[in-house]
């Protein structure tokens, strides 16, 4: 059983086919990696599975369920959360209220609620911040948690994004360049953390990077996209050693 | 009964200077709430406040409503037609909303131009004056409390979160339209109760009293006292209510200093005055302070 079943997705802008006919299949508490060059096609096929855009054509289920033409919150609500290649945090927000607004998905208290401030509103809002708090600890940004988010350090960015995107209780979790702009220590960390929260919340995880140390180290299957079409798919050793790979990608003598 | 004391221990005229500062304080929450909050440019908020004051005075004065009744009737006038123009509207961003909101309040205002019942170009007059010090000031109150609890709840952080980055937000489970059509709505609702104790303050309105340069001095305060902070927009509000009274000493040159001193402002504090304090930062600025001495 796949968690995540996508059948000949494609996707147009204008003439322009950004991804063609891909089909994937990741299995619950996979590490699933998307690798190719520049343009492939891999932010677009995360902005299909969340719903930002609507594929042109092509099926999508998660967990058995079809959500291709879905609303991005609606999509979000069932339980995949996302970081992005360009780091899209609530910069004048307080670090604890980025995570806070992750809980909105699971969360239900409404205006009147809100405005009346009613018990129940508030029983949610103990637990959404005592949730939050968690979250940020197991990130380390707990100190740092008045602060506005575009004061934290890039680094730390990325791991607040990451905690909010887990504010949702997602079961699939699709990060995009986690490891962008860190050095090699902070890398190594990362994908000890990645592992980390797989396994402490039964998460699937679908990464796109451009690391192949990352990739390579950390996924237990890798799908490789070339101008929108998928060109191989397997274990990092089988996705190594393709010759169609190491000609479009990994170059030749690598 | 309070009134009456204030009018006999308060000079008229500081006396009215106040009851302006609680009314706008009511008329720019609201826009807070769209502009400031949810990040929503709307440039007509004089168009809300002229359907709560032309509502409002039209059931007092050939209904013979009640205040609070005329009050209620204006504000939800205003409140609906703001739900009503946010659905299609709200989908679009930044400058074009700004032109679809200023569009709608010269609409509005054109529509009563030509209003039977609401005298035309002559305006309305012998509306009672309802509006006093006290009733001005709990409606302050109660407003500024509801505003707090919303903006600190779920749904107040999702509207910040709207203003901030509608993509993120909607990866968070927000259904930002839902969200946006929400804050128009109740910051229209803002602007109609405003409408509605500014005309029964005044006796007389017409339609001129809500044109498009009211929009701007109600979007002045919200810009200049800080884009989402409640406290911030009251500071906006009671500085540039009586920074014109003040400047009646220059006399012709009034709108001069009045200009250059927001635009001294908006050079020195971009983010409005206290767009980005936090009692937070203030005592983290403090904290600093003591350990250096």
């Amino acid at each position: 059983m796949s968690i995540l079943e996508m059948t000949k997705i494609s996707q147009e802008f204008g003439g322009l086919r950004a991804v063609d006919a891909v089909s994937l299949s990741v299995s619950p508490q996979e590490i699933f990696g998307i690798i190719g060059p520049n343009g492939a096609g891999k932010t677009t096929l995360f902005n299909i599975i969340t719903g930002i855009y609507q594929p042109t054509e092509g099926q999508l289920l998660f967990q058995d369920r079809r959500i291709d033409g879905m609303a991005p919150y609606d999509i979000a609500r069932l339980g995949i959360g996302r970081t992005f290649q360009n780091i899209r945090l609530f910069s004048k927000l307080s670090v604890l209220d980025n995570v806070r607004v992750g809980r909105f998905g699971v969360t239900r208290s409404g205006f009147w609620s809100g405005l009346l401030g009613l018990p129940g509103g508030r029983r949610e809002e103990k637990e959404t911040k005592s949730r939050s708090m968690e979250l940020l600890e197991m990130v380390d940004l707990t100190d740092k948690r008045h602060e506005y988010a575009e004061n934290l350090a890039y680094g730390e960015q990325r791991r607040l994004e990451i905690a909010r995107a887990l504010a949702l209780n997602p079961s699939l979790l699709l990060l995009d360049e986690p490891g962008a702009g860190m050095n090699a220590g902070e890398k190594e960390e990362l994908m000890a953390f990645i592992r980390r929260i797989r396994d402490q919340l039964n998460l699937t995880i679908i990464l796109v990077e451009h690391d192949m140390n990352l990739v390579m180290n950390i996924c237990e299957r890798i799908a490789v996209l070339d101008y929108g079409r998928k060109i191989a798919e397997g274990t990092p050793t089988q996705v190594k050693n393709d010759e169609r790979v190491i000609q479009s990608y990994l170059g030749v003598g690598a | 009964m309070l009134d009456a004391f204030l009018t006999q221990t308060i000079d008229a005229y500081y006396l009215r200077i106040m009851i302006f500062i609680g009314i706008n304080i009511i008329l720019a929450l609201g826009l807070n709430l769209i502009t400031g909050v949810t990040g929503q440019l709307s440039m007509g908020h004089a168009g809300f406040m002229s359907l709560g004051a032309y509502t409002s005075a039209i059931l007092s004065t050939q209904l013979d409503a009640p205040f609070a009744l005329a009050l209620l009737g204006g504000a939800l006038m205003a409140a609906f037609f703001g739900f009503l123009i946010g659905i299609p509207t709200l989908r679009l961003e930044g400058d074009y909303l700004a032109m679809v909101t200023i569009g709608f309040a010269e609409i509005i205002r054109v529509f009563f131009l030509n209003f039977g019942p609401g005298g035309k170009a002559v305006g309305l007059s012998g509306i009672p004056q309802e509006t006093g010090f006290t009733v001005v000031w709990l409606l302050v109150i109660a407003v500024i409390f509801l505003n707090r609890q919303l903006l600190n709840s779920r749904v107040g952080r999702s509207l910040y979160a709207i203003r901030e980055n509608e993509i993120a937000a909607e990866a968070c489970g927000v259904n930002t339209t839902r969200m946006k059509v929400l804050a128009f709505t109740v910051g229209s609702l803002l602007g109609g109760l405003g409408g509605g104790l500014y005309s029964h303050y005044m006796y007389y309105i017409n339609p001129q009293d809500f044109g498009f340069m009211k929009s701007i001095e109600l979007l002045n305060m919200v810009v200049l006292g800080g884009l989402g902070s409640i406290p911030g927009t009251v500071i906006g509000v009671i500085i540039l209510t009586i920074l014109p009274e003040m400047l009646r000493i220059v006399d012709e040159y009034r709108l001069l200093f009045y200009g250059a001193l927001l635009v001294i402002l908006m050079i020195f504090r971009p983010n409005g005055l206290l767009g980005d304090v936090r009692v937070y930062d203030i005592r983290k600025w403090w904290d600093k302070r003591r350990v250096k001495e």
